[in-house]
């Protein structure tokens, strides 16, 4: 099925997609057909910017534990973070996610 | 057979991108709106555009979300169009609008249009046979016809089954019984409902196919429902499409 539901989040950072890098400015996460993976649903996160048109994306198709394993990952590796790294960096991410 | 890209007048007056695909050999012949799913304006869908004038219909598939993303790559212009809720309803209905009117105004129209979705285009059909004056529908497992949709979804997506007294055209229903999305019992309820109302429809429920068995690039493909369901299209549109 086509699930329509859709998280969507501010975030800041660059990406890698099809004209090269670009800022990123946002998110959206949602289980649903992909277009590529070989699944009948998977978990999908477009990382944008909409400023920069519908092209300005990077997107990823997951089966639901290689997302589960990918978000752990990403906590792993913040929580890993030695502290003083973490006080000096802008923690942008987080702050806009939490 | 002829396809090319177009330029169609559809809700509120709006200039969009079409596929257009038509026999060349024929005249006076019946008019198909592919309604494409969620995943866009896509490959797949254009293939099954075509396939409707190789059997001698003029076919015509709107791209729902060119105004999010005129000229985008169709998986680009999707994540474009779900970032911002998806298709509201009421665009849905005058972009259908403007395809049908649009088809009936080739030279080689019989006057005759009908709407087939799938997926969430399923539901979109059931919308524009129920909003607009057509001659045929065909609903492919549309979901959120019958059932509110879950949590989280947008807005512009509610369920339709109030605006059943007002389908205009036969409609054919082509579902996959392990669906869940729509579910066997809403497959029922929607069948009771238009029974009711003294609708003219058939549906059809494929044992062993779930959701999307039509998509022939994709897990979900059955080719024995998907077989069986396009022999029924055919059917069907040969029954209400003719002269």
């Amino acid at each position: 099925m086509c699930t329509y539901q859709t998280t969507s989040l501010p975030l800041r950072g660059s990406g890698k997609g099809a004209g090269g890098w670009f800022a990123l400015s946002g998110a959206t996460v949602y289980f649903d057909h992909p277009v590529h993976a070989g699944a009948e649903h998977t978990v999908n996160i477009d990382l944008r910017n909409p400023d920069r048109g519908p092209q300005a994306r990077v997107a990823v198709e997951l089966d639901p534990a290689s997302a589960r394993a990918l978000a752990l990952a990403i906590l792993q590796t913040l929580a890993d973070v030695p502290p003083a790294l973490r006080a000096g960096s802008t923690g942008g991410g987080s702050s806009v996610v939490g | 057979m002829r396809a090319d890209t177009v330029s169609i007048v559809g809700a509120g007056g709006d200039q969009i991108e079409a596929y257009l695909a038509q026999p060349i050999d024929r005249a006076s012949v019946g008019g198909v709106v592919v309604i494409h799913h969620m995943p866009g304006y896509d490959e797949q869908t254009k293939e099954i555009t075509r396939r409707f004038a190789a059997h001698g219909y003029l076919a015509l598939c709107p791209n729902l979300y060119w105004r999010e993303a005129p000229g985008a790559s169709p998986d680009d212009a999707a994540a474009a169009a779900r970032a911002q809720g998806g298709v509201p309803d009421e665009r849905l209905v005058g972009d259908v609008a403007g395809a049908a009117s649009h088809l009936r105004s080739l030279g080689s129209s019989n006057g005759k249009v009908a709407t087939i979705g799938y997926c969430s285009g399923g539901r979109q059909s059931f919308l524009a046979a129920c909003s607009l004056a057509l001659d045929a529908a065909v609903d492919c497992y549309g979901a959120f016809v019958v059932a509110p949709p879950p949590e989280g979804a947008p807005v512009t997506v509610g369920p339709l089954l109030h605006l059943a007294p007002g389908l205009s055209c036969p409609l054919l229903g082509l579902f996959g019984a392990d669906d869940r999305f729509p579910s066997p019992a809403e497959v029922q309820e929607l069948e009771k409902v238009l029974s009711e109302l003294g609708k003219t429809f058939e549906f059809h429920s494929y044992e062993g196919a779930g959701h999307a068995f039509f998509a022939t690039n994709r897990t979900s493909y059955r080719p024995e429902a998907a077989n069986d369901g396009w022999d029924r299209i055919w059917e069907f549109f040969g029954r209400y499409l003719g002269t």
